[in-house]
């Protein structure tokens, strides 16, 4: 069962609160992961594995470096989703 | 900028142990003679020979943010928690670099752990087998090295001088501090957070101690498990946590206004070269340690009343020790009231150098000597005065005081501190 986009961004700002402590309300499609969202690189890899686990997606390594928002990452998802 | 031999100062300390979580009630632990010992709960202690450890009192989990901690290892938590009151206790308010008490490039830190994040370690490798390689944390790195505490509390102040983690086993906090010392003398930094870490208390590190047969395996009676000097000790106890100081220079401190703990004499330092882990029976190396501090320091053995020793309750060890103060000290150890803390912190290995400073300092400043508890029967080899059951006071005008801190490897450190 496909996720919709509401719902992947509802599931990254969980993760990203989890990880950065970010309230889930700040964790827009615009936001950047690094510059509004305190996710640094290595915090960045612990977003990808949890959003692969949740959404039974691959982000291959190559890929992680285009995904600079929120609403990058949530597309990124909502194209490949299993 | 740059000199040689300027007078060295605490003004500030930090600690999170298995009696409190800051300095202030581990202190009240220490005056009240208080076991931080406890059964180690839980299935996966259940086949340990030894199922004893001196937990941390408050835990670090419950203090640091946890988008912060679950970035840091539990050492390196610790670290954090100490560095933070040490820093406030010295009257920092920001960032190195944020007002004018500190510039950066004149700001170190140097804190050590004894074996480094080795419970990420071993945690992650617990990951990669269970879950597999994709969920092995990016932190893990970081998180394991052992300069990690040093690297978050230079982070975390903005420490630009210099960051540094000598390793030398339960010397390492000593050899930390000494180190931030020599940092200030040769005029590399005005001011250095300094101190030791350690959180090992996992079953890994527990079962390779005890096939050492270096821990106590008194099970039935954890608060009388850590017992140096008495005639039943066998072996140290584990404890987990940090002790931080703020060391300053005299001038640097005077002109911020700063509160003054006590001044730094100086270290002394030397090797046994006689086993990988075994003390060197007579003394020798921690004889040679005292005698190297006696030479280079203005210290004298007759202005020495306090002495916070290595003694981690195991039967050569303890002994060793105080033959070694015996040769150098001769007559004067008679009037140094020696305090094994150990007896209620249990060793915390690579953060023994780091608590144990921060009591040295604290019995020099409030002029009282921490008791030694549980020594039902004194060791008659023991030939010194051991404050024993009850904290003793320490003589008006100007004492000194010294802290021990020996390593596996051969590794002997002494610091002396002087009243202010």
């Amino acid at each position: 069962m496909a996720a919709t986009q509401e719902e992947i961004v509802t599931g990254l700002a969980e993760i990203v609160n989890e990880i950065a402590g970010i309230p889930v309300e700040d964790v827009q499609l615009d936001k950047s992961f690094t510059d509004d969202l305190d996710v640094d690189s290595l915090s960045m890899v612990e977003v990808v594995v949890a959003a692969e686990e949740r959404f039974d997606v691959k982000i291959p390594d190559e890929d992680v470096k285009n995904l600079k928002t929120v609403g990058d990452a949530a597309n990124y998802i909502l194209k490949h989703q299993g | 900028m740059n000199s040689t031999n300027r007078t060295v100062v605490v003004t500030g300390i930090g600690a999170t142990t298995p009696l409190g979580g800051d300095s202030a009630s581990t202190w009240e632990g220490l005056m009240a003679g208080r076991s931080g010992v406890k059964p180690l709960e839980g299935e996966r202690f259940a086949d340990l020979p030894v199922r004893i450890a001196a937990l941390a009192a408050v835990d670090p989990g419950d203090v640091l943010p946890r988008p912060l901690a679950r970035k840091l290892d539990r050492s390196a938590q610790f670290a954090l928690i100490a560095a933070r009151e040490a820093w406030a206790d010295a009257g920092f308010t920001a960032k190195a670099g944020e007002d004018e008490s500190i510039a950066p490039e004149r700001l170190g830190s140097v804190i050590a752990s004894g074996i480094g994040g080795v419970i990420t370690l071993l945690d992650q490798y617990d990951v990669l087998k269970e879950k597999g390689v994709r969920r092995v944390s990016p932190h893990t790195v970081p998180m394991l090295m052992p300069n990690g505490p040093a690297a978050n509390v230079g982070l975390e102040v903005n420490a630009q001088a210099g960051v540094h983690t000598p390793v030398s086993a339960c010397a390492s906090g000593a050899e930390a501090i000494g180190y931030a010392v020599e940092m200030i003398r040769t005029g590399r930094a005005d001011v250095v957070v300094a101190g030791g870490t350690e959180a090992a208390i996992h079953p890994l590190p527990i079962a390779a101690f005890a096939n050492m047969m270096a821990m106590s395996k008194s099970n039935d009676e954890p608060e009388k498990a850590s017992r140096p000097y008495d005639t039943g000790r066998d072996g140290f106890v584990l404890g987990e946590g940090a002790g931080v100081v703020i060391l300053e220079s005299a001038e640097h401190a005077a002109a911020r206004g700063a509160k003054v703990y006590c001044e730094v004499l100086g270290q002394g330092l030397s090797a046994d070269a006689h086993h990988i882990a075994q003390p060197e029976p007579t003394g020798r190396g921690i004889a040679a340690a005292m005698q190297n501090l006696l030479d280079s320091s203005d210290l004298k053995p007759s202005e020495v009343v306090h002495l916070n020793a290595h003694a981690t309750s195991t039967p050569q060890g303890d002994l060793a020790e105080i033959k070694a103060l015996r040769k150098v000290l001769g007559d004067d150890l008679d009037h140094v009231a020696i305090s094994a803390t150990k007896s209620m912190t249990g060793h915390l290995l690579g953060g023994a150098g780091g608590i144990e400073t921060v009591a040295t300092v604290l019995a020099l400043h409030h002029r009282i000597a921490p008791p030694t508890i549980n020594i039902d029967e004194l060791d008659e080899a023991i030939d010194a005065d051991i404050v024993r059951g009850e904290p003793r006071v320490l003589p008006e005008g100007p004492i000194a005081a010294i802290n021990n801190s020996f390593g596996f490897g051969g590794h002997n450190v002494v610091l002396a501190f002087r009243s202010v």
